[in-house]
């Protein structure tokens, strides 16, 4: 095995899990769980796609994308913090409309139920190295951006505070309505580049075409503990295990579908505390009452 | 909407003014036509019981509510209904009684969040440190600004709280129930700190039920009680005795009749209490060394040993706080004692679960009624159940005929109005949901009842009728346990008791020997009885 | 008593008709969008489900396993915990039911075959389902995180079972089983004819009304409603929380499991990978819009199924899709509305009170 191809087979399997962890990861923080990831990838895929396909240029398409990951995280922030909407369903509820808007609109925009048309994307061969796309490089700066804003800026001090301890936060004057807000709409934004990277590598939109990556980097963030940098430590390590099991197929030395599992296997690890127990942000889904 | 009686002399320029402040929570109305004037320069005391509507008012002056009714004027400007940067802008520090600080930041974080530093679009957090490490020498209120407040101790929390307020220019400084959780040098240190703010030209007020805390620190005193404010007084003006009656007001009444218990002293002796008569198997309920740890691994019932004879009431007065709580929670099966020995007529429960102690003829009118004596969203039939849901069934099955006739029995006896029993107990007066508790709990066989602040937010009328069935638990020969936060109601109902004090027992004494006087001096632990 | 009956069906049918009327508003743009006239599509979305005997065998069909999963998560919630293990819960329990008519002989009398496989399906769910319960009682694990993740992990594992071992040659279905199948219902009403509605939907309304027997009317039910509304008032009445979650935790997944019934015993006398194809997740619109009553979810677990296959009936002038839209406008606009209404009929009620 070459350990090149390796490398950044595994950094393309990764970049929509780490724009769409980081989106996890600034949601949760503020306070709000973040199960509907996977809706607003897929809706960015779909935009992106929409994007690219009527200007000719991947630019307006990661543009679009970012603004159908928008309407999804405002919709989501409407309904967990304006009507304080019980934050797991909304989550559930956003995965299922997006495939259904998905849908509707690619028979709409496309008249097909499977896939849009090829559009254009940043890199011009199928299965180039994928270096010359800047969407990867900017996945892979996601995490410590991220991490800056959280760690270095007062906005980031405020989200990191009202996902604690929101009362606090409003005893001395943070709007914590507005944090929150801003924090889940990014939160759509970043996952919504996650489905913008699917679309333009693959040159077109394909039906729930996401496959359940959003759940893949939920894994990441409660794995990664909450935090940008370790959560992106996991995505790589999940695509690193998913790379293995691609690179390693028809070697049958283990069933793919084992490999698949591990994200999850070491969630649910993380979570029971075996080794180092994961805490979730004290106001974690506490807007309701 | 009428403005509050003022009962002394109105101060001539009241740095804080508030008058006839309403506020209601649904149906509940906390404030009723409040009122309060605080002086500058002056140690201010916001006395009264749990429910007096003090917190609610305090609120309300720091923007964190607004009144339904009445104005607030802050240096003779009316600022009623103001938010909450308004009121830090005007100079209003708020310490809570339940820290306002996030335990996953530092120090410094804490202190100057919602005011950050910034240095070119950042945060600057070295200057966010010196800015408070510089604030720090200054007031004399050392902390460590770069620890995270989670590894804080509560003392260092709470200096954290002021410095928060000071940070912001605080001038108006607002303390609720500051000393609650604080060791005694602590809450020495606190006072020392606040009478040097006072000196500097800061004005303090001081939420708190502890007189010995008033009497000790305050320049004045407003008591409240039911939302209303009752009077304002001078420190050096007035007795301990005189705050307590007008903090609890009609409840005095209830001090006199203590004919019948003086009956009942059979068993007199103060050092009866220790608990090694030899005729210890007799007792109905038997408690020896017993050990409760609470947070932080204090030990919150340090070693209790007492014992109840059939046919006495054993009240437990206190500040709150002291472990009474704990002691209740552990004997009920609720929390898990570290070490020591529980009995119920000889029987050893100590092991026992909640429902194996009430099968040994264990009652337990809990303190919170709303988080544990009552499902709210339960009819009233079916709180009549609640830890009897397996006398009521047959082969799992609830046995409906039979719980109709017992709410309709219970709900008769024990006078819970409106007599519905499809209602749910959320649609009572808080003194009708009492009464459910009670008739629930009372209404069957037992041998021992702890009865942890049985009165509580319940109206006259329930607490004369609460007070009867106490004693006619007693007179069939009941063992009753009986906490409550007012010792009149101790006074009037108990054979013997006790003051808790730190997890001890300070005192045990018959109750006809006791007075209100002698009492407060061990519940503020200036005394303490060697024998126990 | 009555006025009091009336104001907990108030709060209990406001938010689903609220979201009703929003979804009917979204459905018109939709509708219109696609240059079509809403009043046609709705007529006839509702001729092709219950106007005529195909359409409503399989909306019969269809809501038969929401009214599983629905049952599943709706006990779940009433002991205040979050399923959304359904859909690997339903698998699993197809699956195992499965392999009981697999591995019975034929000669197995119907009645005793059919029992064994339900048994099976039950113990399929209700074991994926235990893995949470144990997990939260023991660790703290919330449930929520770790059922999804049993979802992934359940799937995954059966795609490997069906694709390594017990598939037909060129499928993702085990062979036809031996022993345990349901009978259809056009055996009985010929009208149905063409239809998958078999007589899994009497198991279900069993169930249901089952669920609500234990719910409401058992000693462990008074139990489990205490643990989801107060558990310090139901840890002080002497129950034991962490038994209860666990507890609550397997049984939602058995019935959750029970579900796979319908299509492995009912319909295509097979299991086949995917075979659940979401109705797990819909198992938790459909509580949420029954209100986690028994009634009101065997009521929502129509609606879904009628939108489902309504999107059939419409699909040469709308595209089927509309009604995945539709049903996501659903859950948001429950989900939005119920805290909304209470506070709203709370206001309302205060004066009438005081």
């Amino acid at each position: 095995m070459n350990p090149f191809t390796f490398f950044t087979q595994m950094l393309r399997i990764a970049v929509p899990y780490l724009f769409a962890a980081s989106g996890g990861v600034v949601a949760e923080r503020a306070g709000i769980i973040s199960l509907a990831l996977e809706g607003f990838m897929l809706t960015g895929a779909f935009t992106a796609t929409l994007g690219a396909h009527y200007s000719g240029s991947p630019w307006i398409g990661v543009l679009a994308g970012v603004l159908g990951g928008l309407l999804f995280g405002l919709i989501h922030a409407v309904a967990t913090i304006r009507y304080r909407a019980d934050q797991v369903v909304v989550g559930i509820a956003i995965n299922l409309l997006a495939i259904g808007v998905t849908r509707f609109f690619l028979k709409l925009a496309f008249a097909s139920s499977s896939n849009s048309p090829r559009i254009n994307g940043f890199t011009a061969r199928s299965g180039a190295h994928g270096f010359d796309n800047p969407l990867l490089w900017m996945g892979l700066l996601t995490a410590p951006v991220l991490a800056f804003l959280l760690y270095r800026t007062r906005f980031g001090l405020r989200v990191r505070a009202v996902g604690e301890h929101p009362d606090a936060a409003a005893s001395v004057g943070i709007p914590v309505t507005r944090v929150r807000y801003v924090a889940v709409a990014l939160s759509g934004m970043l996952a919504g580049l996650g489905g913008v990277y699917l679309a333009l590598d693959q040159h077109q939109f394909t039906d729930q075409m996401t496959a359940g990556r959003g759940f893949i980097a939920v894994a990441a963030v409660i794995f990664g503990r909450w935090d940008p940098v370790r959560a992106a430590l996991a995505c790589l390590l999940f695509a690193a295990a998913e790379t293995l099991q691609i690179q390693l197929q028809g070697n049958h030395v283990i069933a793919s579908q084992f490999v698949e599992m591990i994200p999850y296997l070491l969630t649910i690890v993380a979570l029971a505390g075996v080794v180092g127990r994961a805490v979730p942000p004290a106001a974690l889904g506490k807007t309701g009452q | 909407m009428t403005a509050a009686a003022d009962n002394t002399a109105k101060p001539a320029h009241p740095i804080i003014h508030m008058k006839g402040i309403d506020k209601f929570f649904g149906p509940v109305r906390a404030n009723r036509g409040a009122s309060l004037e605080v002086l500058s320069g002056e140690i201010h005391a916001l006395v009264g019981e749990n429910g007096a509507g003090k917190s609610t008012l305090m609120r309300i002056l720091g923007g964190l509510m607004k009144p339904d009714a009445g104005t607030v004027e802050v240096n003779g400007r009316d600022v009623t209904g103001w938010s909450t940067n308004d009121a830090i802008d005007a100079g209003i520090g708020m310490v809570h009684q339940h820290f306002m600080l996030v335990p996953t930041l530092t120090v410094a974080e804490n202190i100057v969040l919602g005011k950050e530093p910034v240095k070119s679009g950042m945060f600057d957090y070295a200057r966010a440190v010196s800015e408070v490490m510089a604030l720090s020498k200054e007031t004399g209120l050392t902390v460590p600004a770069d620890r995270k407040v989670s590894e804080l101790s509560v003392g260092e929390a709470q200096r954290v709280e002021i410095l928060k307020t000071l940070f912001r220019g605080a001038k108006i400084l607002v303390l609720d129930e500051p000393t609650a959780v604080l060791s005694p040098p602590e809450v020495k240190e606190l006072w020392t700190v606040l009478r040097r703010l006072r000196d500097a030209g800061g004005t303090i007020i001081l939420i708190t039920h502890r007189l010995d805390e008033v009497m000790d620190l305050s320049d004045t005193i407003t008591v409240m009680r039911a939302g209303e404010t009752i009077e304002r007084l001078r420190t050096s003006a007035t007795t301990p005795a005189e705050i307590a009656r007008a903090m609890v007001g009609r409840d005095v009444t209830l001090m006199s009749p203590q004919g019948e218990a003086l009956g009942m002293l059979g068993h007199s002796a103060p050092d009866a209490s220790a608990g090694h008569a030899p005729n210890d198997f007799s007792a109905a309920l038997e408690v020896t060394d017993l050990v409760v740890t609470g947070s932080r691994n204090t030990r919150v019932v340090d070693g209790i040993t007492f014992a109840i004879q059939p046919g006495e009431i054993l009240g437990i007065a206190g500040v709150e706080g002291n472990g009474q709580t704990e002691l209740i929670e552990a004997i009920a099966g609720l929390r898990k004692s570290v070490s020591g020995n529980i009995r119920i007529a000889g029987y050893d429960i100590t092991d026992k679960d909640v429902a194996e102690r009430r099968a040994a003829g264990l009652a337990h009118i809990p303190e919170d009624r709303h988080r544990r004596g009552l499902i709210l969203d339960y009819s009233i039939a079916d709180n009549l159940l609640l830890g009897l849901q397996n006398d009521y069934s047959r082969r799992g099955v609830l046995d409906s005929e039979r719980i109709a006739e017992n709410a309709e029995k219970q709900i008769e006896s024990f006078d819970i109005r409106p007599p519905s029993a499809a209602l749910p107990a959320r649609a009572l007066s808080g003194g009708n949901q009492q009464k459910v508790v009670i008739a629930r709990e009372m209404g069957h066989g037992f041998t021992v009842l702890l009865a942890s602040q049985p009165t509580r937010g319940v109206d006259v009328g329930a607490i004369e009728f609460i007070h009867e069935r106490l004693r006619a638990a007693r007179a069939a020969d009941a063992a009753v346990l009986l906490v409550s936060a007012e010792l009149s109601e101790v006074l009037a109902l108990a054979d013997r008791v006790a003051v808790m004090y730190r997890g001890r027992f300070a005192v045990v004494m018959p109750a006809a020997e006791a007075t209100e006087e002698a009492l407060g001096e061990y519940m503020i632990g200036t005394r303490t009885d060697t024998a126990a | 008593m009555t006025s009091r009956f009336r104001e907990q069906l108030e709060e209990a049918l406001f938010p689903p008709l609220v979201a009703l009327l929003v979804a009917l508003i979204c459905g018109d743009l939709l509708i219109m969008s696609y240059g079509q006239s809403p009043s046609m599509v709705y007529r006839l979305l509702l001729e092709g489900t219950w106007g005529n005997a195909y359409g409503f065998g399989q909306v019969i069909y269809k809501a038969t396993t929401l009214a599983f999963t629905g049952l599943a998560v709706s006990v779940g919630i009433r002991a205040g915990l979050f399923n959304v293990g359904a859909e690997s819960q339903l698998a699993a329990g197809g699956f195992l039911a499965g392999l009981m008519g697999l591995a019975l002989s034929p000669a197995v009398p119907g009645a005793v075959a059919l029992a064994l496989c339900m048994i099976a399906a039950a113990l399929g769910g209700g074991v994926v389902g235990a893995v949470p319960g144990y997990l939260r009682v023991r660790f703290g694990a919330h449930e929520v995180i770790v059922t999804i993740m049993l979802n992934f992990i359940v799937l995954a594992l059966l795609n490997w079972f069906i694709a390594n071992h017990l598939h037909v040659p060129e499928t993702l279905h085990t062979p036809e089983i031996h022993a345990g199948a349901i009978p259809r219902l056009d055996r009985f009403i010929p009208a149905f004819h063409g239809s998958a509605a078999n007589f899994t939907i009497l198991a279900a309304l069993l169930t249901a009304a089952a669920a609500w027997f234990w719910l409401f009317r058992t000693r462990r039910g008074y139990e489990l409603r205490a643990v989801g509304l107060q558990p310090d008032a139901a840890e002080y009445g002497g129950v034991t929380v962490g038994g209860v979650w666990f507890r609550t935790l397997t049984v939602s997944g058995a019935i959750a499991g029970l579900g796979g019934i319908n299509y492995v015993l009912g319909y295509k006398h097979y299991y086949e990978d995917g075979f659940a194809g979401g109705s797990g997740f819909l198992g938790i619109a459909v509580a949420l819009v029954g209100r986690n009553h028994p009634v009101g979810v065997i009521l929502a677990a129509f609606f879904f199924a009628t939108l489902s296959q309504g999107g059939l009936a419409i699909h040469a002038f709308v595209p089927k899709q509309m009604v995945e839209v539709l049903q996501g406008v659903v859950i948001l606009a429950v989900a939005m509305s119920v805290p909304e209404v209470r506070r709203a009929l709370q206001q309302a009620r205060k004066p009438a009170r005081a």
